[in-house]
């Protein structure tokens, strides 16, 4: 060999050394040597991201032993899992309420119990419905950063003066489909203008459809998803694509700008009503400040007045993936998080509500959410449901969304629809309960 | 050439060798064998025999994800393959500035596919976009590309023609090896261009066109970016999802691994046999120059 070639090999092979010892080292840049580093990965960006960085820095600050390095990435979900399972996981993940049972059953989540019972954190420190997703099969998987509950948002810009405040506005699902087709508008070549609500709008949990009915998607180790109140609420739907046809809605639909932008349908006026989180007045603060609404619990099927109030409960919460090299110093962070000043100022940063028993009055009278008080009241109702607990829940929302799709798209009935969305995510429990549950 | 030489020749080749037993010949052996497995990553890997295969062949997704890939297939593969022939013909001809044209052909397919989805999301909006915004020109209702579920696999297809840059240059490249000398036999019997090229310039390229026909297909099989980014979930109603998106979703979404490994190698099996399709098919209408 050349005295070239011993040298270009030599360099590569030092090159590839010093890319495996110092790899780790460049990209923590954040770490302290001084301190236990504690690796936070994050699904939010922008606004929220930085809010959750106000936290870490108060956490870094106010001791002296661990410092967490926060780091705000995509697909927080696959990549916690991949690292995971590479034996390489971050010490905290920031993942969705409804992974929790499919990462549970996936072995993937420190048992937080025990650490939770430690530190006083307990039922009884937390809105029911919010502590109740977070156990599962009876153990602690999780806690909370920011919850969330879901109700209707209205312009009373473009609804009659006498339904235009939250007193007056329909209560029930027969008078908002009225109003839908009062208020609704028509270009004249039959295209929709602005339709006065839209199940498909935003389309983010078309699985809860038939809750809003007094249904369910699951009862215990039972798939209900074809039960009479979900075939009701996909009539509904149906009723929806009837209205103002399928074909128009899907037109109009595709001119909708996306959610955290001005040209949002609710900001923009295309649509008159719209079923959201907590968050939607922080996003209608941000881009359209001058925008006048109001929001009511979604209304209830006249025949049910039983569930007068009934929301979903959404939560963005904190983990410790398995095998994460710094167990009690990450709780150590989970456990700052849920200190009732350091919750407040995050939710409030978020415009959401807290998901704590307790509240201060100084929290609801800051809070840039000015209908933060609904969405407290909501979150605490008996009928408040969160997401079904069940490991295949992420394959059983996409099928509930293709039914709704097909049922929109007036491609299948309801009844059938949600027959052959009950028929194949049978099939996948079956194979799930045998294969991931050991049953 | 003398053991020396064969030494540092095979330590030159030593990264590529490692390479592809670590990340080609690995992976390859362990999706076969994960295959036979009940595998989500963060348990131990459990042999279950051909259970993931059966499971798959009663599975509605997988016929329905199969279907929408191989009617892509059909429609993409001839239409690209229509295209970047036309587009080679006309920038074979002898004209000024033609290697602007050239590159200018050329350039879209460096385009990165999220890139590409994010830009043709604009383009086929249904109310909206470009495209509708000239149909409405001319006083043509058009259809709403994206959301109608009859049209949505037909804007992938139309799609497909902007990468036809690469088939393109290869196009070109057997264009100028076609003989001039034929031309002339060609145009002395009386020929004109369309019997030129049907009689001359197709079967002299045909080898080319089988090679970007059989790579047409297997890239076609495993479409994935550009409907990920345009049709999440393969909306509306699954018309747009595609095999290469179940196996993803299986793999990464269901922490099915096993599963999804097994549809990695029916999927193998798919490309495998529609490539010997494509080459005995091709028999009689390929020419190759030697024979």
């Amino acid at each position: 060999m050349t005295a070239k070639g011993v040298f270009g090999l030599s360099l590569a092979g030092a090159l590839l050394v010093s890319a495996a010892v110092f790899g780790d080292k460049v990209v923590s840049r954040q770490a302290r040597k001084d301190r236990i580093n504690v690796i936070y990965w994050e699904k939010w960006t922008g606004a929220e991201g930085e809010e959750m960085r106000k936290v870490v820095d108060a956490f870094n600050r106010s001791q002296n032993r661990i410092f967490v390095s926060y780091l705000s990435i995509s697909g927080v979900d696959t990549k916690t899992m991949l690292a995971t399972a590479g034996g390489t996981p971050p010490d905290v993940a920031g993942i969705w309420d409804n992974q929790l049972y499919e990462f549970s059953d996936a072995h993937a989540l420190t048992d937080l119990t025990q650490l939770a019972k430690d530190a006083g954190l307990e039922a009884n420190y937390y809105i029911k419905g919010y502590w109740d997703v977070l156990n599962y099969r009876g153990r602690l998987w999780a806690l909370p950063s920011t919850p969330a509950s879901i109700a209707l948002h209205v312009r009373p810009d473009l609804v009659p003066p006498e339904v235009a405040t939250p007193d007056t506005f329909p209560k029930t699902i027969e008078g908002l489909d009225a109003l839908v087709d009062k208020i609704s508008k028509k270009k004249p070549n039959g295209d929709l203008a602005m339709a006065g609500f839209l199940p498909s709008n935003p389309g983010w949990w078309n699985w809860s459809w038939g809750l809003y009915f007094g249904g369910k998607v699951t009862d215990g180790d039972r798939l209900t998803m074809d039960s009479p109140e979900n075939i009701r609420a996909f009539k509904w739907i149906a009723s929806y694509a009837k209205r103002f046809g399928a074909k128009e809605v899907q037109n109009f639909q595709s001119g909708f700008g996306t959610f955290a932008t001005p040209q949002d349908p609710f900001m923009a006026g295309k649509v008159a009503t719209e079923i959201n989180g907590t968050w939607k007045g922080n996003y209608i603060r941000v881009y359209h400040p001058e925008l006048k609404w109001f929001a009511v619990p979604f209304p209830y099927p006249a025949d049910r007045p039983d569930l007068e109030g009934h929301t979903q409960l959404v939560q963005d919460v904190l983990t410790i993936p398995r095998g994460a090299k710094h167990v009690k110093e990450a709780f150590e962070f989970i456990k700052f998080v849920q200190r009732q000043d350091v919750m407040e100022g995050l939710c409030s940063g978020h415009g959401k509500n807290s998901p704590l028993e307790k509240v201060s009055d100084h929290f609801f009278s800051s809070n840039v959410n000015k209908y933060i008080r609904l969405f407290d009241r909501l979150a605490r109702s008996p009928k408040a449901f969160g997401p079904p607990q069940i490991g295949i829940l992420p394959q059983l929302q996409n099928e509930m969304n293709v039914a709704f799709q097909e049922v929109s798209t007036e491609q299948k009935t309801p009844e059938k629809a949600l027959h052959d969305a009950q028929d194949r995510v049978t099939a996948l429990w079956q194979t799930y309960k045998s294969q991931v549950l050991d049953q | 050439m003398s053991k020396r030489d064969s030494r540092v020749g095979i330590l030159f080749a030593t990264p590529w060798i490692l390479g592809f037993l670590i990340f080609l010949t690995y992976p390859l052996v362990a999706s076969l064998l994960y295959s036979f497995t009940n595998f989500s990553i963060l348990r131990p890997p459990k042999l279950i025999g051909l259970q993931n295969y059966n499971e798959l062949f009663h599975d509605e997704v997988f016929y329905k994800s199969l279907g929408n890939t191989l009617l892509y297939v059909a429609g993409a593969v001839p239409l690209s393959t229509v295209v970047a022939i036309a587009l080679a013909l006309l920038l074979n001809t002898k004209v000024k500035g033609m290697s602007i044209y050239r590159t200018m052909f050329f350039l879209p397919t460096l385009v990165p596919m999220v890139a590409l989805g994010t830009l043709f999301s604009w383009v086929f909006n249904g109310d909206f976009g470009l495209l509708n915004e000239a149909f409405h020109k001319v006083h043509v209702t058009p259809p709403n590309w994206m959301g109608d579920p009859t049209w949505a696999k037909w804007t992938l297809i139309l799609i497909s023609i902007w990468g036809c840059g690469q088939a393109m240059v290869i196009y070109l490249a057997g264009l100028q090896d076609v003989p001039v000398s034929l031309y002339e036999a060609a145009e002395l019997d009386g020929a004109k261009v369309w019997a030129k090229t049907i009689n001359v310039t197709l079967p002299m390229i045909s080898p080319v066109i089988l090679f970007n026909v059989v790579m047409g297909i297997i890239g076609s099989l495993q479409i994935f970016a550009v409907p990920y980014v345009m049709f999440p979930g393969g909306a509306p109603a699954r018309s747009t999802y595609f095999y290469s998106s179940y196996l993803y979703d299986n793999a990464f979404q269901y922490q099915r691994m096993g599963y999804a490994s097994a549809m990695g190698w029916v999927l193998f099996i798919i490309t495998l046999a529609l490539t010997l399709i494509a080459l005995k098919l091709s028999e009689k209408h390929v020419h190759y120059e030697s024979s």
